[in-house]
């Protein structure tokens, strides 16, 4: 079997410099690389761009980005609406629209479910990052988005797809919207920080009359009676459990500490919930 | 080596480099010329005679030379000309007339040139990678990087990866774990774009005159901003340039203004503290002094309590990497966010504090790129009142007696007085947590939390953008309370004890601090000695001829326009040397001196970077102001608001040098401490300069050999390359390796300090009432009280509770005891503002550098988070407004929305968020475009310009320092018809 690249990216680590997306930039504008790529618009274009995800409302909220780009499919939509072989795939894994055959062909941009494919108004041709298959193919071992990120997001390898496929379960990556079914060769981690929901809440308590933090107080999620994560308030009397399923209904909440007990239920929507002061009855 | 001979050597030379090198023999062709070399004293010399690119020479002298080059005496030649020369002593012989050229000045310095280039010529440069692929070095605002060529073209630039050839880094042992960095340089985004703005759009190809500008007749200046420009030749655009000179200079001393920008492209010789400054010092020119601007409550607050005068009123940051990773138990981030404008080699540190489970705590308005990216607990205060909320962290320590007593008790005075002031004793208001958040809007309860957090675990306050300075709380009307307030936790902390001290892990990496390279600040060849850092060790390691300007007169920078409109603008000195300095008032017009006549403008534009702005255009339109150029890179907002333009090339395009983030001893000492290795670069010049573009110092140079001061200008002759090999030469790298060497891979990793040998912990010798022991030469010897090196520079040499200093200047905005004193914008208390009920963040863009990156053909203007591209095809700059505020004016993302109060309305593309507090907008200062709807200055503005809402009023009233944080504001969808006008100036 063949050694095929794959890219894993990790969403936690992403804090959106935006070096990598300036760097796509920097190796395609105003560079022809024939048979891989024609020149990138001086502006316009985002092949690899990086999605911006905040979560909770305010006092508590936290913000994630996720670097998206083509996902070098190995069952692409592209592929199989391009013509006369405008699109293909090579050994090593790696999908290229050809920058002449491609001309014309503005259904290549329209098949991608992921929106990571750019139509060149003026060449009439559609783009997409291309893996830097033009560096690779002359001894880099990194791409550049790779090469130039300070937070080490990207992780590019080259190995066979039983390899990868042991590396994804070991470390527990994922690829983005699976039910589509594209087998994309993009792999995330920590994905669930764009995907999924957080709940969270401030716990306090009176003490001699004076409002203060409940630290150190047990905070239980359940559903439909069943515990689904425990964990305790810190310094702030605060408490955040992640990885909620967006729109999944109704949640019980209990907490309980030395100063009382709260206990309530809410209903998880799309987007995550802070739900405010909780305050525990006086000591 | 004997004079005969050597005179007949030159010839010779010149003869064969040509037959060796075609580019010396094209240098060859470029002038005819008879140029001779003699004795004063005797008639005895030689003469060189080109012709057509042909090499005749002869013993004696010449009839009718072109140009003559003149030697005392035998001996002096002799000393002179024989290699290797020896700089001091050729510099000895130009500037005490020893030596001394007759001839016109632009063929003198052509003819030196072409000797010089004897030895240049046979320098290579660069690596080759092979397919005609060269790769190159340059350096940029966030780091150096590699730069890729083509056949004379750009083709990518990258940062560097360190290969095995490089020095070693270094290593950290704590709880455990050991971290080193990672083998590179890393940069921004502003460093990354620099190929899109090699090749933008929006460059300055030519030189151009205003269509209506006519120097001999009408000069229409009530149209700058407005009409166009056509392009003219380099030769009128400098014969203009230097009449004009001419003509104010002979009204008086001072007739002449230059501004720049506050920084530059990277590079110790193309920087204005260098290129610049030389030029104008030489010519005689009014300046304008610049405030601390990113300092402000540092330099005008905080130094009054601990001295630091020589870091702008900040502290120390030795060791404090070690320090914090072997020992703190939790960071306050306090209006920091170090990942947003200083690079990216301290956010690996800072994420393995995370690795070791370092608490993180960060107090900002806006839950800011850092505090997103590390997580931890987010405080919001109301922007402003962060000093408030600090009181109550005293209140809490106070009361619970949660602060290092003995620390207090032998290194600090006046910690009664303060302690009574906390507790309500003098003015009957407790400063307790509840009190606090009235005005901060934090809750009491949080604030307790973390004063107990804080008051027993072994913390770092990481204060400002550097942890141990900056920050935009420090830059608001409430700045210098709030940097006062910073110096005051951190004695009642005792800083310096093990893990309690200042610092995000930004600054105070453990590398060689006494290799000795250049800071740009150190002004290179610009042989100023008093507005730079010259004299701290560059005069002595480069020799080179000092320059002087003979005017004395100086603008502060903040009231320029009201110097052109009102004739009048008083400040107070930005000086560093002493805690006394910033006491003495300057101002315009000064002494003997006359009302500017003429404006050189150098680069970037004032209408994004200043307060106000708008007043800028009123300046420029002011009829007073008779003349101005704009000798720029690309066209910017301000741009146009010039009667001449000159196109200055990028770094790219011509010869520089310079280590990343060193800025150099006496302006901020050791400051590439924030980077994980030391690099230094070779900027080469990677391409030829675009268009009819130069560099900075062939412009000067041009102007300079109209004045004749172009041999004088250029030392003579000597070549942007040359003066690399001569810094170079003045720095221990010449210890090293060879030029060549460095030449051809274009940087160097110098290696980092043994362990043993690593600079002490900083404030660690205070703490311990030691002598000083960290390695800056501060304070000043003079400025101790005792014994040399002991204690602080305070007149008590302890940390000052109540700052005594203050005491000998009368300024009711800072009062010796740190009073908390609302003094932001607030309709309360000026009710006129009740229309406008939105404070104004308005920081530095992480993407820009301030606003160089932000050009209109830059590949930055794509990022979402910076600008967003618009039907109308006009990319409009992002303003962040909390989710609450938005909805409630029916505001989405993306929207136009307006920005607006009585200065200024701004058009912005809205970002809508709960990471701000409501009520808080921010908006970068990031703007190079300036696009006004209607008339320039009296109508909403497309572009950006944010700085334009903010206030002109000074920090403190004896100050020369802004305060643009917390501006007050109304926001409203965008009807893209404008009906905005200024108010009425009372």
């Amino acid at each position: 079997m063949a050694k095929k690249w794959n890219m894993i990216v990790d969403v936690a680590r992403c804090d959106n410099c935006r070096v990598c997306f300036i760097a796509v930039k920097d190796e395609h504008n105003g560079n022809d690389f024939p048979g891989y790529a024609a020149a990138q618009p001086a502006q316009g274009h985002k092949w690899l761009d990086i999605q911006r995800k905040e979560r909770g409302t305010y006092p508590m909220v936290d913000a994630h980005f996720m670097p998206t780009m083509c996902n070098h499919c190995d069952d692409a939509p592209c592929m199989k609406v391009a013509r006369d072989g405008a699109v293909r795939k090579r050994d090593d894994g790696i999908v290229i629209i050809d920058p002449v055959k491609s001309k014309g062909q503005k259904q290549i941009v329209d098949a991608c479910p992921y929106g990571t494919i750019s139509w060149n108004e003026e060449q009439q041709i559609p783009q997409h990052w291309i893996f830097d298959a033009h560096l690779l193919d002359t001894g880099w071992t990194k791409t550049r988005a790779e090469q130039c990120c300070p937070t080490d997001v990207y992780r590019s390898v080259k190995v066979e797809d039983e390899e990868m496929q042991r590396i994804a379960a070991e470390e527990g990556l994922e690829v983005h919207r699976p039910e589509l079914g594209t087998r994309p060769r993009v792999y995330y981690k920590n994905l669930h920080l764009i995907t999924h929901c957080f709940v969270g809440g401030t716990v306090v308590t009176d003490i001699a009359g004076i409002e203060e933090c409940a630290a150190g107080v047990e905070v239980v999620l359940s559903k439909d009676g069943r515990e689904i994560s425990r964990t305790s308030t810190d310094t702030f009397g605060e408490f955040k459990i992640d990885k909620l399923v967006p729109n999944s209904g109704d949640y019980h909440l209990e907490v309980s500490g030395a100063a009382g007990r709260f206990s309530g239920d809410f209903e998880l929507g799309a987007d995550s919930r802070y739900l405010g002061v909780i305050k525990l009855g006086a000591a | 080596m004997n004079l005969t001979v050597l005179l007949w050597g030159i010839p010779q030379a010149m003869r064969m480099v040509a037959k060796l090198y075609p580019q010396y023999a094209a240098r060859l062709k470029e002038r005819n010329l008879i140029a001779q070399f003699r004795l004063r004293d005797k008639p005895e010399g030689r003469w060189i005679q080109l012709d057509d690119g042909k090499v005749r020479t002869g013993k004696g002298l010449h009839q009718k030379p072109d140009l003559t080059i003149h030697f005392k005496n035998r001996a002096i030649a002799e000393n002179f000309l024989t290699p290797p020369f020896d700089l001091l002593e050729r510099i000895d012989a130009a500037k005490n007339f020893k030596i001394g050229l007759d001839g016109p000045d632009e063929l003198a310095v052509w003819f030196m040139q072409t000797l010089t280039q004897l030895e240049t010529v046979t320098w290579k440069a660069g690596t080759d990678m092979g397919n005609g692929v060269m790769r190159y070095t340059n350096g940029t605002n966030s780091g150096p990087i590699f730069v890729y060529v083509k056949d004379g073209k750009i083709l990518r630039t990258t940062p560097i990866d360190f290969d095995d050839q490089d020095a070693p880094s270094w290593s950290i042992d704590a709880r455990g774990k050991t971290f080193k960095p990672t083998r590179r340089t890393t940069i921004a985004t502003h460093g990354a774009c620099l190929k899109s703005m090699v090749y933008s759009k929006n460059r300055i190809l030519q030189p151009m005159k205003r269509v209506d500008f006519d120097p001999d007749g009408e000069r229409n200046i009530q149209n700058r901003g407005k009409s166009k420009f056509v392009p003219i030749s380099w030769d009128e655009a400098t014969d203009i340039v230097v009449k004009e000179i001419k003509r104010a200079k002979a009204v008086g001393p001072g007739a002449v203004c230059v501004a720049n920008g506050s920084h530059h492209q990277w590079g110790n010789l193309g920087h204005y503290l260098a290129a610049f400054n030389r030029f104008w010092n030489l010519v005689g020119v009014t300046k304008l002094m610049h405030t601390p601007d990113s300092w402000e409550g540092w330099f005008w607050g905080a130094m009054h309590h601990w001295g630091n005068s020589l870091r702008l009123g900040c502290p120390e940051f030795y060791g404090t990497v070690e320090d914090c990773l072997k020992e703190a138990e939790m960071i306050v981030f306090w209006s920091s966010d170090p990942d947003a404008t200083y690079g990216f080699d301290g956010t690996e540190r800072r994420e393995w504090a995370r690795q070791l489970g370092i608490k993180m705590v960060h107090i900002d308005p806006y839950l800011n790129h850092t505090a997103a990216h590390l997580g931890g607990k987010w405080i919001s205060p109301k922007p402003g009142t962060d000093a408030a909320m600090a009181q109550a962290l005293c209140h809490v320590w106070i009361t619970e007696g949660l602060y290092d007593k003995k620390f207090v008790a032998e290194r600090t005075v006046g910690f009664d007085e303060w302690k009574a002031y906390i507790l309500g004793e003098a003015d009957g208001i407790a400063k307790t947590p509840e009190w606090q958040q009235q005005e901060t809007g934090v809750p009491a309860r949080d604030v307790r939390a973390l004063a107990r957090e804080w008051g027993t675990k072994k913390t770092y306050i990481g204060a400002g953008g550097w942890g141990v300075g900056l920050g935009g709380a420090g830059r608001s009307p409430m700045g210098v309370q709030w940097a006062r307030m910073i110096t005051i936790l951190g004695a009642m902390q005792g800083y310096g004890r093990p893990g309690s001290n200042f610092g995000n892990l930004q600054f105070g990496a453990p590398l060689d601090f006494n290799f000795y390279f250049p800071g740009y600040g150190e002004g290179s060849f610009s042989g100023e000695m008093v507005a730079s850092a010259n004299t701290a060790n560059n005069y002595q390691r480069m020799p080179h001829i000092l320059t002087m300007s003979s005017v004395r007169q100086t603008i502060p920078r903040m009231w320029f326009p009201e110097a052109i409109t009102q004739g009048k603008a008083m400040g107070y000195l930005t000086d560093v040397a002493s805690m006394q300095g910033q006491f003495f008032p300057f101002g315009y017009p000064s002494p003997g001196h006359v009302r500017v006549e003429m404006l050189y403008k150098y680069g970037s534009s004032s209408l994004g970077s200043q307060v106000e702005s708008s007043r800028w255009i009123k300046a420029y339109q002011h009829e007073s102001l008779k003349f101005v150029v704009n000798q720029s890179v690309w066209w910017e907002g301000e741009t146009p608001f010039a009667d001449v333009i000159l196109p200055a090339c990028t770094v790219f395009e011509r010869w520089d040098i310079g280590e990343w983030y060193n800025v150099g001893a006496g302006f901020v000492h050791h400051m590439y401490s924030m980077n994980n290795h030391r690099v230094i670069a070779l900027q080469h010049k990677v391409i030829e300069p675009l268009g009819e573009s130069k560099s900075d110092y062939d412009i000067f140079l041009s102007i300079a050999e109209k004045l004749g001061l172009g041999a004088v200008y250029s030392e003579g002759g000597t070549s942007e390359l040359d003066w690399c090999k001569r810094v170079f030469d003045s720095s221990d790298m010449s210890k090293r390796l060879s030029w060549r060497e460095f030449l051809k891979k274009g940087y160097y990793v110098v290696p980092a300090e043994a362990e043993a040998a690593r600079a002490p912990t900083a404030n660690r010798w205070f703490y311990e009432g030691r002598k000083k022991d960290t390695p800056e030469p501060y304070p000043l010897p003079s400025d101790y009280k005792q014994d040399y090196g002991s204690g602080l520079q305070t007149p008590s040499g302890k940390f000052e509770f109540v700052a005594s200093n203050l005491k000998r200047v009368d300024d009711p905005d800072r009062p010796p005891l740190n009073q908390y004193m609302p003094v932001y914008e607030d309709s309360k208390r000026e009710p006129e503002l009740a229309e406008f009920p939105l404070q104004l963040l308005s920081p530095h863009s992480r993407y820009p550098f301030h606003l160089m990156g932000d050009d209109e053909g830059s590949s930055l203007r794509d990022i979402r988070e910076h600008r967003v591209l618009h039907e109308d095809g006009h990319y409009y700059l992002v303003a962040r407004i909390n989710r609450q505020d938005a909805e409630a004016r029916g505001i989405r993302d993306d929207d136009l929305i307006r920005l607006w109060n009585n200065r200024a309305s701004v058009v912005c593309a809205a970002q809508v968020t709960d990471r701000l507090r409501p009520g808080v907008v921010s908006a970068s200062t990031a703007s190079a475009e300036y696009r006004p709807a209607g008339e320039p200055g009296k109508s909403t503005d497309l572009g950006g310009c944010i700085n334009m809402l903010n206030t002109s009023k000074p920090i403190a009233k004896k100050t020369h320092g802004i305060r643009p944080n917390t501006t007050l504001i109304q926001i409203e969808k965008w009807t893209g018809v404008d009906t905005w006008q200024p108010a009425e100036v009372a």
